[in-house]
């Protein structure tokens, strides 16, 4: 028997190119393309009153300059709104280039294209653009005001959608409630910084009427079908291509945009390549962000801190336009009940337009707001009931054989959120050993007697992963033996390279190195829908088992064929199909793609195989190619989930406080985790330890210091500090494995898991720490200065 | 991200330096480093018409030297030849200590001592270090050279007191004395980020009595030096130590609001990051007149 290699820590494919420097991104493709710089809005809400490019005369080089005036027919309408929903009034998505009012600072406004990037700023520098500046709302709560200024002045006041929906009788639950608290909490907004920027290159061809694209981009497939409807193209002559990505953490989902418009739009109008690197303020002020909420929450338990009913009333920080609709408060507002049952629950929340950049999910997508208010909740009522904040949440947890549960609110994709497995107690169970709570209480019991400040923080969630609509993969089988297998869906850095040739692997016997995925090259297949809400490995893992089980039976039917076998005897091992019981008889699984293609020319002595077999079915007076069979041995299958599949996981941290700086240390970080079968344990180890970076940097280092009148004041990696190496304390690591019953291979994603709990457990650990309700996140030193020395 | 367009200057000796800056002048910038400068000039926070380049210059050392009762860098000497240097660690301690604080391994490899010094930000280490040792630099230009003590080395935030057709060739910190023991404390958000405040201390024995001077970063437009008055063997008893810092916070500093920090939290991080470099300063004067 040979190892399974689903469930190895194999190394990553893709590894020796990453880390050699031989990745291939955006910014490496066509250096003598024309650059592009963009002139941004200064002010967060203004009317443009006049554009002034007469100071860019004299500069050479440059090749064009565009606004608005310039855009015509469909380019010249706002840019699509992705996810339309019935709650949502006010569908407001920008325009490529800002039509006389600019809502953000950083909207863009004008569009310098010259011979290089050099050139292309000095122009943008001397655009000079004459505003009238209008009132700006930049606060979230400030935005839900009766009578507070308006983001868009078209609009009466600055809801963009509402939904509301309520499962059991909460009001009911209130009134039978031993207990009913209210409390407020709130997340200021955050943003994914991924390491590589966005970033385009457009090559427009007139002559051959096609398109090709490289898109620092998530869902290429996506960006594809809306440039080709844009450009009046056949889907087929337009090509996008996502390179390698330094990182996207769903900030690199929108589609489209503006740049992704103008740039191909540009290279068609000049007739040269075009191509535009984001830099690193442009990030800043141009990509989107997240996170942004204000809840209101009412609670009812009972004495023993069971909850009985709950509601929240929340607003969530659209920014200035909500391309993606709806989807962010929706996440919050599924998910929000997490591990726990409860049988009466009600949510209303507004989304809300701020004069700031505009938001789309960010890692955790909603979640890590809802996973901060509940566990919140559940610390807080152990604090009022003079309860354990573990065994509170061992009270409300849905039991293991209450699965299918139904949570009895609308999921993201507009179905039932219904968790298919899950074993939450047990979960607990692991993390509290992994700690040794009871120690760890004892200890901190200690240091305050010593008069320092300890605080254990527990953060449980449940994640909904592998939403569809579907994914796809192409596997083709060389003539070498070696398998490519392409995806639709982009990776940035996750390891597809080495995940999704491991179930190639299984299934055809072949080496994992001999597996070559590529993944976002529609010119490879064409279809798919984009990399993220933790989906690739389920959606996607998914597609590439059922493509590679096809590849198995065609590769199968050829050479039972060829060795003259029933296909049934035939096993798959080390790149050969061998007859079972007869060592000898045998056939490589590359020869077997050879001759799966009858030839009438041999090319090469190996597919010489491929016109004597052709002319042997003639002389049995068969067909070469029987009815139904194609040739070459390749095949693309698409899988199509009937819901999301829900992991969880929970993470215990122990804080201490130094009185002097205020500065937090973090002494244990413990994590315990399912994502239910796993492919490649060193992979999920990996996207777990990325996001407890990014959720410690989250709660108490990464902060967009906004001032009232929309303007970024931290728009640099000086003064937005995302946490080093240095920052991240030695993350302890346990998991349990509770498979999904709704996919074949049984997994659930992780690719957001990480990042979830990290505000609810710093929130939790200081609030203990400190004895006092940390219940606006994030939190700075500045503030537990603020709590310790000013009352 | 580009810089503005500018003219481009290689020279290979110093004279040449002073050439070019005595015929530009203003319209000049020494580039050293460029790990202040460059991201400046990316951002176009400032759009000089020259930028005069000393990394070709021939001949300079690569090292720390000792001369004359000091410890000495050229204008090439990067902050990671210092971090490493025994000379460093044996003669000047305080400096030694301190640059582990100065930014990350991979901007010290290109960053200049003497670019440190003459950028002048009031939150950078080196010149509250220079300061609080009683060090100087020495300005050279076309008609001659000057050498200016550190305590009239920094106008204001990035405003050193050089004219414009002067630059620096060295910077000169005291060889530390046998009766001094020295500390150095600070706050930063993330290891290597400039601090929100940070204290260098200079302790001196004498019999039963302390002397300690406090050069504070990050809390003036430029590194704040003081004094504090003499402190007998019982102060370390008690909280006299933390009462005469909270004297000099109180009085001396006038640190500002940003995001990262208020005037108020700024000033109890100077109070106590004061007095923990007071003590461990002292605590090192102790030993080493023990020593001697
Ligand atoms: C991410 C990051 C973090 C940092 N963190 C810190 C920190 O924590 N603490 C800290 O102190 N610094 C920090 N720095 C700054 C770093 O120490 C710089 O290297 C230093 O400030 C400047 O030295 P340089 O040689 O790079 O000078 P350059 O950047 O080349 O020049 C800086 C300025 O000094 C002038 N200059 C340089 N040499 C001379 C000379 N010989 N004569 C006259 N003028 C001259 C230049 O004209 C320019 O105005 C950080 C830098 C970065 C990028």
């Amino acid at each position: 028997m040979t190892t399974r290699m689903f469930g190895q820590s194999v190394k990553r494919n893709e590894d020796p190119r990453l880390l050699t420097g031989k990745g291939r991104y955006v910014d490496d493709i066509e250096h003598s393309a024309a650059q592009v710089a963009f002139v941004r809005s200064e002010p967060a809400h203004a009317r443009i009153i006049d554009i002034d490019v007469s100071g860019t005369l004299d500069i050479d080089g440059v090749l064009g300059i565009y606004t608005y005036e310039d855009l015509e027919g469909d380019f010249a309408k706002p840019l699509p709104l992705l996810i339309p929903n019935d709650g949502l009034f006010a569908p407001k998505t920008q325009y490529a280039l800002a039509h006389e009012e600019v809502c953000y600072a950083g909207e863009v406004i004008a569009m310098v294209v010259a011979k290089d990037r050099y050139i292309a700023e000095d122009a943008a520098s001397a655009i000079r653009v004459e505003y009238e500046t209008l009132p700006v709302v930049a606060d979230l709560e400030e935005a839900a005001r009766p009578g507070a200024p308006v983001a868009h002045l078209d609009m009466e006041d600055n809801v963009s959608g509402r939904v509301s929906e309520a499962k059991g009788d909460v009001d009911a639950a209130m009134a039978a409630a031993s207990h009913v608290y209210q409390w407020r909490f709130s997340m200021e907004r955050a943003a994914a910084m991924p390491m590589e920027g966005r970033g385009i290159v457009a090559h427009y061809d007139e002559s051959d009427q096609s398109l090709l694209l490289y898109d620092s981009t998530q869902a290429p497939t996506g960006v594809r079908g809306g440039l080709a409807l844009l450009f009046g193209l056949d889907p087929d002559r337009v090509h996008v291509v996502a390179p390698d990505i330094g990182g996207g953490f769903g900030m690199k989902v929108i589609q489209f945009y503006p740049e992704e418009v103008l740039v191909p739009w540009a290279s068609r109008l000049l007739g040269i390549p075009v191509k535009w690197t984001e830099d690193r303020r442009e990030d800043f002020i141009g990509s989107n962000h997240e996170r942004g909420q204000a809840h209101e929450v009412r609670v009812g338990t009972d004495d023993e801190g069971r909850i009985l009913g709950m509601e929240t009333n929340f607003l969530n920080d659209a920014g200035a336009y909500c391309s993606y609709g709806l989807i962010i408060p929706i996440i919050t507002a599924a998910q929000m009940q997490g591990p726990y049952r409860i049988e009466n629950f009600r949510y209303e929340f507004r989304n809300l337009f701020t004069n700031k950049v505009p938001t789309s999910p960010y890692r955790g997508a909603g979640r890590p707001h809802a996973v901060y208010v509940m566990e919140r909740v559940i610390d807080k009522i152990a604090l009022e009931l003079e309860l354990d904040v573990a065994e509170v949440r061992r009270r409300n947890f849905i039991g293991p054989n209450e699965f299918p549960y139904d949570v009895g609110v609308t999921f993201q994709d507009g179905g039932p959120t219904i968790y298919d497995s899950g074993e939450y107690e047990r979960g607990l169970d692991v993390l509290l050993d992994a700690l040794d709570y009871g120690n760890a209480r004892a200890e901190q019991r200690k240091a305050a007697e010593q008069g320092r400040l300890m605080g254990i923080g527990i953060g449980y969630y449940v994640e909904g992963t592998g939403i569809g609509p579907y994914e796809g993969a192409a596997i083709k089988v060389l003539a070498d033996g070696s398998v490519t297998v392409a995806l639709g869906f982009s990776s940035q850095g996750q390891g597809h390279e080495t995940v999704f040739a491991q179930i190639v692997s299984d299934e055809l016997g072949v080496a994992v190195d001999k597996v070559k995925v590529t993944s976002g090259d529609t010119r490879r297949i064409g279809y798919g829908v984009g990399t993220f809400a933790s989906r690739s490995a389920v959606v996607g893992g998914n597609a590439v088992f059922k493509a590679a089980v096809q590849i198995r039976k065609q590769a199968a039917e050829v050479a039972a064929r060829s060795l003259e076998v029933a296909a049934e005897d035939l096993v798959f091992e080390n790149g050969q199909i061998r007859v079972a019981g007869a060592p000898d008889l045998s056939v490589g699984l590359g020869q077997v793609a050879l001759i799966s293609n009858p030839l009438r020319y041999a090319f090469g002595e190996e597919s010489q195989e491929a016109v004597l077999l052709a002319q042997r079915a003639y002389a049995q007076s068969d067909r070469p190619l029987p009815d139904g069979m194609r040739p070459g041995l390749e095949t693309a299958e698409f899988y199509s989930p009937t819901s999301g599949v829900f992991a969880f996981g929970a993470h215990a941290v122990v804080i201490e406080i130094d009185p002097d700086t205020c500065n937090l240390k973090i002494l244990r970080y413990v994590v315990m985790h399912d994502c239910g079968a796993v492919i490649n344990p060193m992979i999920v180890e990996g996207q777990i330890l990325g996001g407890v970076a990014q959720g410690i940097g989250g709660a108490f280092y990464e902060r967009l210091a906004y001032d009232d009148q929309g303007q970024l004041q931290n728009a640099s990696f000086m003064d937005f500090l995302i946490p080093y190496a240095t920052e991240i304390p030695t993350v302890e690591l346990h998991h349990t494995e509770t498979k999904s019953p709704l996919n074949p291979l049984g997994i659930k994603g992780v690719g957001e898991a990480g990042t979830i709990p990290g505000p609810a457990v710093i929130a939790n650990a200081v609030s203990d720490a400190l004895g006092r309700p940390i219940d606006s996140m994030p939190i700075s030193p500045l503030d537990i200065y603020a709590i310790l020395y000013k009352g | 991200m580009k810089p503005a367009p500018f003219t481009y200057h290689r020279p290979e000796t110093r004279g040449e330096v002073d050439a070019l800056l005595a015929e530009l002048g203003s319209e000049a910038k020494i580039l050293a480093g460029g790990q202040s400068l460059i991201p400046i000039l990316n951002m176009r926070l400032s759009s000089p018409a020259h930028l005069i380049d000393l990394n070709h210059l021939h001949d300079e050392t690569a090292g720390p030297a000792l001369d004359d009762g000091h410890v000495t860098v050229g204008p090439l000497v990067r902050q990671s030849s210092v971090e490493r240097s025994e000379l460093v660690t044996e003669r000047v301690p305080l400096l030694a200590e301190t640059m582990d604080f100065v930014a990350h391994p991979a901007i010290r490899n290109r960053g200049t001592v003497v670019g440190s010094i003459a950028h002048a930000d009031p939150a950078a280490e080196l010149p509250a270090v220079l300061a609080v040792l009683r060090g100087e630099v020495v300005a050279r230009s076309a008609t001659g050279r000057r050498t200016i003590p550190a305590g009239e080395c920094f106008r204001g935030p990035l405003e050193n007191s050089l004219e414009d057709t002067e630059w620096l060739e060295e910077v000169r910190w005291p060889v530390a004395a046998a009766d001094q023991g020295f500390a150095f404390e600070e706050f930063a958000r993330r290891s290597g980020d400039y601090a929100l405040c940070g204290v260098a201390a200079r302790a001196e024995r004498a019999g039963d009595t302390t002397t300690v001077a406090l050069g504070y970063l990050g809390m003036g437009d430029v590194p704040v030096c003081t004094e504090l008055p003499p402190l007998g063997a019982s102060a370390f008893e008690t909280d006299e130590v933390e009462d005469a810092v909270a004297r000099v916070v109180e009085g001396q500093l006038d640190p500002v609001d940003d995001i990262h920090a208020t005037v108020a939290f700024r000033t109890h991080l100077a109070r106590r990051l004061g007095a923990t470099a007071v003590r461990r300063a002292a605590a090192k004067a102790d030993t080493a007149g023990q020593d001697s």
